[in-house]
């Protein structure tokens, strides 16, 4: 699958994609596919704050469940209330079921994160190990 | 500190190439390469080879049990002094559900006790105690007429399990499946027919038995690597009219799950006793001896301190393997020793271990979720029972 290269991506495989001050933050195909069938999305409430590289909720699939990890700081404005009852979305639509918007507290810590490029490269990478 | 770094030996089944071809999500499973799930590009995944199991039918390789092999005069003797069901009321093609005990009454593994002839047993055992139960059946047994063999690398083990299974099994064996009741075993010529190529496996040992909690068999063959091959691709291909699936270990744990069957080194080990675990039935203590039995009956009279409970969670939030479970006031009780989603059920659910003054069915207990008590509730056991065959 092609990553979309619209957004940027972090190692810990949660991709963002910012427009303006604001962003969507989900996880990518390579996520869903370890995490197999997802039955679970735990989200943050509306109002909380977030730091970059902090978890900012978890995702359960029936193995197992997973951190979620928060590829910038800032305010979460609203989550995706679909993957309370739907969280199987991700797994169908990674890249078009996003988990929350936040409004960014510093729009520059996106130029650290990886291109779609870069990423899918140490995807290939990490599967090479 | 220092310490001695061992490399560890991944074992594999003769399945593992063909898992790996037909990419299989493989982990590690007590020292074996074993496939969880099979892709969502051929229709697996977790949920759906549990549904496909309950509603149709599934393939497991489970090559990674282990098989002794005890025979001679004093065969019955010896199997009914390692374990603690009654081998003596076993017909010649029965099987029963056992487990071998320390001399404290807790549990050195769970097995399930197959008798193959008037004096031959054969000992289906877990994979990561493979060894340990080899060496602790010769040495427990070397009072005895009978020779003890460990058969666990001459067999590939595949089970066919589901409603289905039957209808798949039937169509590449002679054997009159029909026959054969659940918990009984049978012999019978495996074809293995593909296009031109003509095969057969004959006198394949044919067992009703699994670990599904639904109707199946287990079949064993030799473990060569194109012999277990060709079974494996014959069943998938015979078994598509029956929306047959491959099935890996994630499965086979959400279902042994639902239907409460124990799993070594959860429900059960070798700090738990028999009444604890609930496994009373299967624990004959009118026979004259076993080992374990003394024990026994000592923990008997004085009473269980944690009793096994099925549970179901009321809040929101899936129990895992480990999490504590609280009072209604938040003190902890117990633990849990398996928890998950339940794909069939459609509910989030779990074992535990509580004090018998929480079993009550309806006793509402929680369960220590990321630092969170989420309400859970007693329910009756098991989780899910089979439909009656009609």
């Amino acid at each position: 699958m092609a990553y979309p290269a619209d957004r940027k991506y972090t190692k810990q495989h949660e991709w963002i994609q910012a427009n303006g001050t604001s962003a969507s933050v989900g996880i990518t195909d390579h996520a869903q596919e370890e995490l197999g069938d997802i039955v679970f999305v735990e989200l943050p409430k509306v109002g909380a704050e977030i730091t970059a590289g902090k978890t900012f909720g978890s995702v359960e699939s029936v193995k197992a469940v997973s951190d979620l990890y928060s590829p910038a700081s800032g305010t979460v404005t609203e989550t995706n209330g679909d993957l309370a009852t739907s969280p199987e979305n991700v797994n169908k639509d990674p890249h078009g079921s996003w988990m929350m918007k936040i409004a960014l507290k510093n729009p520059s810590e996106l130029d650290a994160l990886l291109s779609s490029v870069d990423y899918e490269k140490f995807v290939a990478e990490e599967a090479g190990h | 500190m220092s310490s001695v770094e061992v490399t560890p030996v991944v074992r594999k089944t003769a399945l593992n190439a063909v898992h790996r071809q037909m990419g299989a999500k493989m982990v590690d499973f007590n020292g074996w390469d074993m496939p969880v799930e099979y892709p969502a590009s051929i229709g697996c995944g977790i949920i759906n080879e549990h549904m496909a199991v309950r509603t149709g039918v599934g393939i497991f390789d489970v090559s990674h049990m282990g098989d002794i092999r005890l025979a001679g005069p004093q065969a019955l003797a010896a199997v009914q002094h390692i374990s603690m069901n009654d081998a003596s009321r076993l017909a010649v093609g029965q099987a029963q559900y056992s487990a071998l005990l320390y001399p404290q009454g807790t549990f050195v593994d769970d097995v399930i006790v197959h008798r193959l002839g008037e004096d031959e047993y054969l000992l289906v055992i877990n994979a990561g105690t493979r060894e340990k139960d080899f060496n602790w059946v010769r040495d427990n047994t070397s009072q005895f007429n009978c020779v003890v063999e460990n058969l666990s690398d001459d067999f590939t083990q595949i089970a066919i399990q589901g409603p289905k299974a039957v209808d798949v099994l039937q169509k590449i064996t002679t054997a009159d499946l029909s026959a054969v009741k659940f918990y009984w075993v049978t012999r019978g010529t495996i074809f293995l027919h593909h296009k031109s190529m003509r095969r057969y496996l004959g006198d394949t040992l044919i067992a009703r038995t699994g670990y599904t909690a639904e109707d199946g068999f287990e079949i064993y063959v030799p473990s060569d690597e194109p012999t277990s091959a060709w079974v494996w691709n014959r069943l998938l291909e015979v078994g598509k009219e029956f929306g047959l699936l491959p099935c890996g270990l994630g499965a086979r744990n959400t279902l042994r799950l639902e239907g409460k069957l124990p799993l070594y080194g959860h429900e059960i080990s070798d700090t738990i006793n028999v009444w604890e675990a609930g496994l009373d039935r299967f624990c004959k203590m009118e026979k004259p001896e076993f080992i374990g039995r003394a024990a026994l009956e000592k923990a008997k009279a004085a009473g269980v301190k944690q009793t096994l409970v099925d549970l179901e969670m009321t809040g929101r939030g899936i129990a895992r393997d480990g999490y504590k479970v609280q009072d209604g006031d938040g003190r902890e009780i117990g633990y849990v020793t398996s928890g998950s989603p339940a794909p069939f059920l459609k509910k989030n659910i779990a074992i535990a271990y509580v004090p018998p003054d929480f079993a009550a069915i309806g006793t509402a207990v929680k369960v220590e979720i990321r630092g969170q008590g989420v309400e859970a509730v007693v329910v009756p056991s098991p989780f899910y029972k089979r439909p009656k065959a009609k």
